[in-house]
């Protein structure tokens, strides 16, 4: 263990200052991720500006209907909450999905935001890895790749984000609030994350220093429904092989609009665009929700060791749009 | 061979409390890495950064210039040991690299905190050599070991296998693998050693995990040129062992060669468990083609099991992955082998059942592949198989009541309400049942001595019977299954026997290990209480003691000992996912005696569960090009969580053994294993039509549905 000083945050701007001049220093949420990486070597922030004391631990309701989720809101906190289970199910399914126990109780919506990707090679210091030591290598993609990308990856890094919380956000139009030195700005989820390319390094687009204090729901459509699936190799405690949020409005046996995220597949939450697409208009059924899935699996670029996840992804796709789409099949 | 009095029973075969319940609940068991000892020090090991090759220099100075450091070890410095044979064991005692991940040097440290954060400023330089770690039934070097674990014939060939192969009018010929698996106690391997007195009367302590406390002093005294009495060895409680802590390993030399750099200080060393991966042993992978013919009533006419494993190039583990097919079923042409590849890759050991873990997985699957084969209930064609007698050696059975496991089982566990094979579907799911034969050896190992001796109160009045012998309960219950052996054995209450466990200073035992640790150790207290009775008659003054022990096996070679059981499961398929689900499990046990039924029933529970862990979820990525198991920590090596594991239950026949010791037991620490992983992948074949070979059964290989 490195040696590291410790600092309470006692107000979000000073936290911001602070952090932002010290190019070693790092936010500390609840822990969960950072603490695994410093014990690991993989991060040696000289000093951790702990954020969980700030006033950022509500959970409010938006003029229009949504949410506004402080930044250091537990995630069993927000799971349980009555207006999220009501109103966001696909956020409260995929939050329970995540993690364990204990784990769920002392992560922060923001942490897990910011959560790092698993990829054995990256946390594990003795290997080459791009996006831990930059110009190192991959040793993800000719080695064990099971867990990896087959959208958006690229030669230098094919690592896939492992939030749950973060694909149902991504389906829900999120957007995250979050303050720097030059004050407040609110970046949409889906600008929030970034694809490896040839800097994996970084995984999000927010500069040193820049603080996450809340993530905005816009309210669903009115009639949606929306829930999260999620396959993993055991039944709890495990992260995704592939997992699939969505939103669906349905009028009349079609589907009026639908929102789609895929979570496993990716550098980030991989919303589905064309899929969203493909089921616009489309009679509801299993053709159209395999034909949706592939409109945006084509795209994919597996490996060896991963194919398995194109089907796999499809299929947990559909039986997630089937369970919305006719309630008596709903759990 | 003379068989001794059984037992009389009274508090064997009921159900107190465990003894040592109350400080393990309240957190106050000293494990090995927590008695309190003045002024510790602790290691932080380094590991080869190269799978293979030679360390060329290390540059320890900025590790040392840190405050808090006290020594770097390297293998330039590091005190000699006296015998090197063991390549395993000789730790620091060469510049050579034999795996990735082997000890090459360590610091010690006033904080672990410190010595964690000097290691990583230890420069290590290499000359790397080629490596070679890919395991495949393919390759031209595979060679045929002189025996296997522990010291079983090879090969076997009776009859004419390939006549009746070729004759007969059923066959099944299928591959099975199985991925290198981790042992994985909760209890990390920790050492804490203590190297004090003059060089010449020098005395070493260990307070270690360990699953025999003796066999690691024997180990150590020898390698470090100690007489036995000058090595002690406390290990009262052991979070869990399953065979990788039944032999010391590397960390304990380490310990020992930083306890005497630092002499006087105790010197702490826990391994990791990213450690435990490259460091405590494992399960080979086994790749297993098996062969079975059977007549037209489904009576086999012909097993052939064919294993290939691997080993670490400086050390041989053979695992006896097909011996128990040798004795499972009735067939006059059987052949067996095993064949091993020696790669730059850790040394592999004993983990839960070696040998039949992975043996009965291959060979009960392939019953089902042969019930299917042939149209026969896959319950039925056990029995229809059932051997009179040992086919490998013609001894009668001690008592083998398989047919009655399977029958009792499948009767409660609903059997008959088992489908065809991918037609029960419910929703989204595809639900089907298994089930497997399960067997274990009867082990007996001599050499166990127990005390008795006569306790007195503060007041000198007599208190009760002090039991000692130097046994582990590794969290299985011996502390409380051996008190009322005991009690038995003493003719007095359970409460009168206060029982001294896990500590050379007792009398010899042998290892917790081949299920064989309370037959060995029960017998010698059995004998030991005999002959205080004896001496010292009904009303023995306090300080009265004796001292004995029993140098051979009941049983012996008139019988056959083994265990059997009978392995149920169900399981459910998710059709659009491939997800396993399963949410029954039953195991029907034979082991002789059960001692303590509550202790019992929780060893048999946690095999079975390690065997769903083993059909599922258990699989130790190797990584061929970094030479390491890449997948090190629980994260990612799956084990099941509580979700996982749903209504799961065993029960037993509690039939005595008289062949088998005085107190008709056969152990049960990995009988619960055998099968299991079996048992679950046949459900899933009833299921869903599709034969999963390779384990573990993992979601992507069920997708065509």
């Amino acid at each position: 263990m490195i040696p590291f000083d410790y600092a309470p945050a006692s107000d979000t701007d000073s936290a911001v200052a602070t952090v932002t001049a010290r190019p070693g220093a790092a936010f500390l949420g609840g822990g969960t991720n950072l603490v695994d990486h410093m014990k690991l070597g993989i991060a040696s922030p000289d000093l951790l500006v702990d954020v969980t004391r700030l006033p950022l631990d509500a959970v409010e309701e938006l003029p229009d209907g949504g949410l506004r989720i402080g930044a250091t809101v537990r995630n069993s906190d927000l799971a349980a909450n009555p207006l999220l289970r009501s109103r966001y199910p696909l956020l409260s399914h995929a939050l329970l999905a995540g993690a364990s126990g204990q784990l769920r109780n002392a992560a922060t919506t923001a942490g897990n935001l910011l959560q790092r990707t698993r990829c054995s090679y990256f946390q594990d210091v003795t290997t080459p890895c791009n996006k831990r030591e930059p110009g190192s290598g991959c040793a993800a993609i000719g080695g064990w790749n099971r867990y990896h990308a087959v959208l958006g990856a690229s030669e230098h890094c094919i690592a896939v984000h492992p939030s749950d919380m973060a694909v149902a956000m991504s389906a829900a139009d999120a957007v995250v609030t979050v303050l720097g030195e030059e004050g407040e700005r609110r970046v949409p989820l889906g600008e929030f994350y970034r694809l490896p390319g040839d800097t994996p390094q970084y995984d999000t687009n927010l500069a040193h220093g820049e603080l996450i204090t809340s993530v905005e729901l816009p309210p669903l459509p009115a009639g949606a429904r929306s829930g999260y699936r999620k396959v993993r190799d055991r039944a709890s405690f495990a992260f995704a092989l592939v997992s699939a949020a969505a939103v669906l409005v349905t009028d009349g046996g079609h589907v009026r609009e639908a929102r789609i995220a895929f979570g496993g597949l990716a550098h980030k939450p991989w919303r589905a665009t064309h899929a969203e697409e493909a089921l616009r208009g489309a009679v509801l059924g299993e053709e159209a929700f395999r034909l949706a899935a592939d409109a945006e699996l084509r795209y994919g670029q597996p490996l060896p060791g991963n194919a398995f996840k194109i089907p796999m992804a499809r299929n947990a796709l559909a039986a997630l749009l089937r369970e919305l789409a006719f309630v008596e099949e709903r759990r | 061979m003379t068989t001794a009095k059984p037992l009389d029973v009274r508090s064997v075969g009921t159900s107190p409390e465990r003894l040592d319940g109350p400080v393990k609940v309240t957190g106050t068991a000293p494990y090995a890495w927590e008695h309190p000892l003045r002024a510790p020090v602790f290691v932080q090991p380094l590991q080869a950064a190269v799978v293979r090759g030679r360390v060329t220099a290390m540059d320890a100075r900025e590790a040392l210039a840190l405050d808090g450091v006290l020594a770097v070890l390297t293998p330039f410095d590091a005190p000699r040991i006296v015998d090197t044979g063991d390549a395993e064991m000789a730790v620091l005692q060469s510049d050579e690299v034999a795996f990735r991940g082997q000890f090459v040097g360590a610091v010690v440290a006033q904080t672990p905190e410190v010595a964690r954060q000097a290691a990583d400023l230890v420069d290590v330089e290499y000359e790397v050599w080629p490596h070679d770690t890919e395991f495949s039934a393919d390759r031209p070097d595979l060679y045929r070991p002189e025996a296997v674990n522990p010291t079983y014939d090879t090969d076997t060939d009776d009859g004419d296998v390939d006549a009746a192969l070729a004759a007969a009018p059923f066959t099944v010929d299928a591959t099975y693998s199985t991925p290198m698996e981790h042992n994985n106690p909760m209890e990390p391997h920790t050492c804490v050693a203590l190297w004090e007195g003059p060089d010449d009367e020098p005395q070493l302590t260990l307070y270690d995990s360990t699953q025999g406390a003796h066999a690691v002093r024997t180990t150590l005294a020898g390698l470090f040129g100690l007489p036995g009495d000058r090595v002690r060895v406390i290990s009262p409680h052991v979070g869990g062992g399953f065979g990788s802590k039944g032999m010391p390993h590397a960390h304990n030399v380490l310990a020992v060669l930083a306890a005497r750099v630092c002499a006087g200080r105790p010197v702490k060393l826990a391994l990791t468990r990213q450690q435990m991966f490259s460091l405590a042993g494992y399960r080979t992978p086994t790749v297993q083609r098996l062969r079975l013919g059977a007549d037209t009533r489904g009576r086999l006419t012909a097993v052939c099991h064919d294993v290939v494993e691997q080993t670490s190039r400086i050390k041989e583990f053979a695992e006896q992955t097909a011996v128990a097919t040798r004795m499972m079923y009735a067939s006059d042409n059987r052949r067996t082998s095993h064949r091993l590849a020696a790669l730059d890759v850790p040394v592999p050991s004993w983990m839960r059942a070696p040998g039949e873990a992975p043996g009965m997985y291959a060979g009960e699957c392939a019953m089902d592949e042969l019930a299917h084969a042939c149209g026969i209930d896959p319950v039925e064609l056990r029995a229809i198989n059932d051997p009179e007698s040992d086919p490998e050696t013609g001894r009668p059975w001690s008592g083998r009541h398989l047919v009655r496991c399977l029958r009792a089982g499948a009767e409660r566990f609903g059997w008959d309400r088992r489908p065809e094979p991918g037609t029960r579907r419910e929703g989204h799911w595809l639900a089907g049942m298994g089930v497997a034969s399960s067997t274990y050896p009867g082990y007996y190992f001599p050499g166990s001595v127990a005390e008795i001796e006569r306790r007195a109160d503060v007041g000198g009045r007599a208190d009760g019977y002090a039991v000692r012998i130097g046994a582990a309960d590794l969290g299985t219950g011996t502390w409380t299954a051996l008190s009322q052996i005991a009690a038995d054995a003493l003719d007095c209450p359970f409460d009168e026997v206060h029982l001294e466990i896990g500590d050379t200073a007792f009398p010899s035992a042998t290892v917790a290990g081949g299920s064989s640790g309370l037959n060995s150790w029960g017998s010698a207290v059995v004998s030991a209480a005999r002959a205080f009775r004896d001496e010292h008659g009904w009303e023995p003054a306090p300080g009265a003691r004796t001292r004995t022990g029993v140098e051979s096996a009941d049983g012996g070679p008139d019988y056959a000992v083994h265990s059997f059981g009978a392995q149920f499961a169900e399981v459910r398929v998710n059709t659009d996912t491939g997800e396993v689900r399963v949410p029954r499990m039953l195991g029907v046990f034979s082991a002789g005696r059960i001692v303590n039924p509550r202790t019992a029933r929780s060893q048999f529970i946690g095999g079975m569960v390690m065997g769903l862990s083993m059909a599922l979820f258990e699989e130790s990525v190797f990584d061929n090009g970094t030479g390491h198991v890449v997948n090190h920590d629980f994260a990612q090596y799956h084990v099941p969580s509580c979700s996982d594991v749903l209504d799961i239950d065993a029960t037993w026949l509690d039939e005595p053994d008289m062949q088998a010791n005085p107190m008709g037991s056969k152990g049960i620490g990995e009988i619960g294993i055998v099968g299991s992983a079996a048992a679950v992948a046949n459900a899933v074949f009833n299921a869903t039509g599709i034969r999963v070979r390779d384990l573990p059964v993992t979601p992507d290989k069920l997708l065509r549905l």
